[in-house]
């Protein structure tokens, strides 16, 4: 067992119904010893934000392949923070052009993982940025 | 090929294999221990006829337009008509995407396809909550008949084909062009296109599905009817390997799922009182075209094979029209890579190939920057040089079928085909397509081959250029695409206006005559017309349908 009590890995995709790269990481993050509730699809911001409280994750993943990512995630931050979660990891990945990566590492995703990112350096990157 | 040739050949290659060969392995080992293709199949040294010891050529080849279709199902295939170039486009605001298309056929395209943006995929207009981020992103924004007025807007739709990648509200869809058609003088006898309306593979894989199986199977069987009477030149379901592959799917899965989803569908059309011969002919079909470039032409040639034999045997099918496997292909989206963004060009052009050797109708081919948004014009164009150069340039098209007779193609081709069938008797065990949509069985399948080609890649027993092997720092050089904020205010304005210049009610009397017919067994699509042609929105006839039929929860699987 690795010292993350939890991790919730949402897959907030707004409307699309991409799931593959969402669910080959759920399942390695299982497979690396992670306690892993995954929420399913078109999940709203509210559902992701509750969900994240209720199950008192350490981590939230939020997977995107729709373009819609600059719209949805600044209102996921600022629902978490509503709820005290701030401090909680946010990471994101899916197709997410590159010169969005500055602005939503501003508002508090840690990192954004693209495509062809393995999913060891998602485990590594988990484990040394949680407790 | 005879007992004693057989037999010849075969002590032959022992010889091979015990002399010539062992001296070079002994010396030089292979690279690997195990050769394997995108699928995962592995792969022998080499093939011969030992491979195809039972080959007939009559049997499982025979000639192109005729049964078994094996080569082709059209007598002169590129030598009379090259496949048609379809590229599928759609962003921003209707007044955007009829410009791209006007660019498009402009540039020599055939055919057009469109793109919705995810609202109207999924049955809400753009003033939904639900829409919230996602106007005009992923594709165009289509809420009611006036934004198809001027999607359509100086393209002749007795001329142009149109496809439609639409399924949830296919209905609806088809219902906008129809009614768009008539605007221009054009009857729904002369267009012709083609409408998705696969929803068995969102349940599957592509998950954009709103209703339950049933009520979504006794739409599609209503939208047959309607077709099959008034829209005579309408490619009614386009079954879709696509996303069953993209989402994961080995290329034997992606066949023998999307042949058995077809195979319920012409189930369920018997079943409603059609007649196979008067419907099946409207069928059409989808996949993809991944790198593996023999093993996706044998992928094609099992499809036509084994969908011409289950026509006919099963459903005793007597026109050939019904036999035929026509299908249209794109190139494969999850084989883009990030990195290095112009590699694309050369693995698309691979794909491509791959389909027009494996006898394809129409083809998209993907443009190198997809990995990081929509295409811009630019890439997109570059992507249809590459059908052009193919077409015109490389010689390809000049014989039907070249790799027919390649001991490794009839091989693969044979071995392919015998695993559908495994799938289609594990399938029938589960109790039929829909069934086993419920037990979850495809999408454990698919999730699963989809966490071994990504363990394969970590392991490095597949090597990705510039993703796990040759990768450079170099920054991003290539321009994205960025959708306007401007298309979602432009797009709402033009929703608020439809809303107030319509009659109504009118439309609500329409509606509520929908929702009639959908708790009675009235074909709904005449219905769904009507309240179209009042310029009655997506959303507003899908929310009449939720209300009847309710939504689909997914097993969560992973």
């Amino acid at each position: 067992m690795v010292n993350i009590k939890n991790l919730s890995y949402s897959n907030y995709t707004g409307l699309d119904g991409h799931d593959r790269g969402a669910k080959v990481v759920a399942r390695a993050l299982r497979d690396a010893g992670f306690e892993v509730i995954y929420t399913g699809l078109r999940q709203t911001p509210e559902q992701i934000a509750e969900t994240a409280l209720q199950e008192d994750v350490d981590v939230v993943g939020l997977s995107i392949l729709s373009g819609a990512h600059m719209r949805l995630f600044p209102e996921i931050m600022q629902l978490l923070k509503e709820r005290e979660m701030a401090d909680v990891l946010v990471i994101a990945g899916g197709i997410i052009p590159e010169d969005d990566f500055e602005p939503l590492k501003k508002l508090g995703i840690k990192a954004i993982f693209g495509p062809g990112t393995p999913t060891g350096e998602i485990v590594d990157f988990i484990r040394k940025h949680t407790k | 090929m005879g007992t004693k040739e057989k037999q010849s050949v075969s002590q032959t290659k022992r010889d091979w294999e015990n002399n010539t060969l062992k001296e070079t392995l002994d010396k030089s080992p292979e690279r690997r221990e195990r050769f394997i293709t995108t699928s995962s199949r592995p792969i022998a040294r080499i093939y011969t006829p030992i491979d195809i010891a039972d080959f007939n050529y009559e049997e499982h080849l025979g000639f192109p337009g005729q049964y078994p279709y094996t080569r082709g199902v059209y007598p002169t295939m590129y030598r009379g008509r090259l496949w048609t170039m379809r590229m599928f486009s759609g962003f921003g605001t209707a007044e955007q995407t009829n410009t791209r298309f006007r660019y498009l056929l402009e540039q020599g395209q055939t055919g057009l396809s469109v793109a919705f943006h995810l609202p109207t995929i999924q049955g809400y207009d753009s003033d939904d909550p639900m829409s919230k981020g996602e106007i005009g992103v992923c594709g165009v924004a289509v809420d009611s008949l006036a934004d198809m007025e001027i999607l359509f807007s100086h393209i002749p739709l007795n001329q142009v084909t149109t496809s439609m990648t639409i399924n949830a509200p296919a209905a609806v869809l088809l219902c906008f062009y129809i009614a768009a058609a008539e605007k221009q003088g054009v009857s729904s006898t002369q267009i012709g296109g083609t409408i998705q309306n696969d929803i068995l593979k969102e349940y599957q894989a592509q998950k954009t599905w709103i209703f339950p199986p049933d009520p979504s199977m006794r739409i599609i069987t209503d939208i047959l009817q309607f077709c099959t009477k008034k829209v005579p030149r309408w490619n009614t379901i386009s079954i879709s390997g696509y996303h069953i592959r993209e989402a994961g799917a080995t290329a034997v899965q992606e066949v023998a799922f999307t042949l058995a989803n077809g195979l319920a569908y012409v189930q369920a059309g018997v079943d409603a009182g059609l007649k196979v011969d008067d419907f099946a002919p409207r069928l059409s079909f989808f996949f993809d075209s991944h790198l593996d470039l023999f093993e996706e032409i044998a992928k094609f040639r099992v499809a036509r094979r084994v969908w011409a034999r289950e026509i006919q045997d099963r459903f005793k099918a007597k026109n050939p029209r019904s036999y035929l496997l026509r299908f249209h292909t794109q190139t494969a989206g999850v084989s883009l890579t990030a990195q290095q963004p112009e590699n694309n060009i050369v693995r698309t052009t691979i794909e491509a190939l791959a389909a027009i050797l494996g006898g394809t109708q129409s083809l998209h081919t993907n443009s190198m920057d997809e990995a990081w948004a929509l295409p811009t014009e630019k890439a997109a164009t570059i992507a249809l040089r590459t059908q052009q150069i193919l077409a015109h340039e490389s010689g390809v098209a000049n014989t039907i079928d070249p790799l027919g007779g390649s001991y490794f193609i009839e091989a693969l081709t044979n071995e392919m085909e015998e695993e559908t069938y495994r799938y289609f008797d594990r399938i029938e065990k589960l109790g039929g397509v829909v069934e086993a949509i419920k037990k979850g069985f495809f999408q454990r399948e698919i999730s699963d081959s989809a966490f071994r080609f990504q363990r394969e890649i970590e392991e490095k027993e597949r090597i990705i250029v510039g993703v796990n092997e040759y990768l450079t720092d170099d920054q991003l050089e290539i321009p994205v695409l960025k959708i306007d904020p401007e298309v979602e205010r432009t797009q709402l304005a033009r929703l608020q206006k439809t809303r107030k210049t319509r009659n109504n009610q009118k439309v609500d009397q329409l509606l509520s005559q929908l929702q009639r017919a959908a708790e009675g067994t009235d074909n709904l699509i005449p219905h769904i017309l009507a309240a179209v042609r009042e310029y009655a929105t997506v959303g507003e006839i899908c929310n009449a349908l939720r209300d009847v039929y309710g939504e689909y929860q997914e097993p969560i699987i992973f």
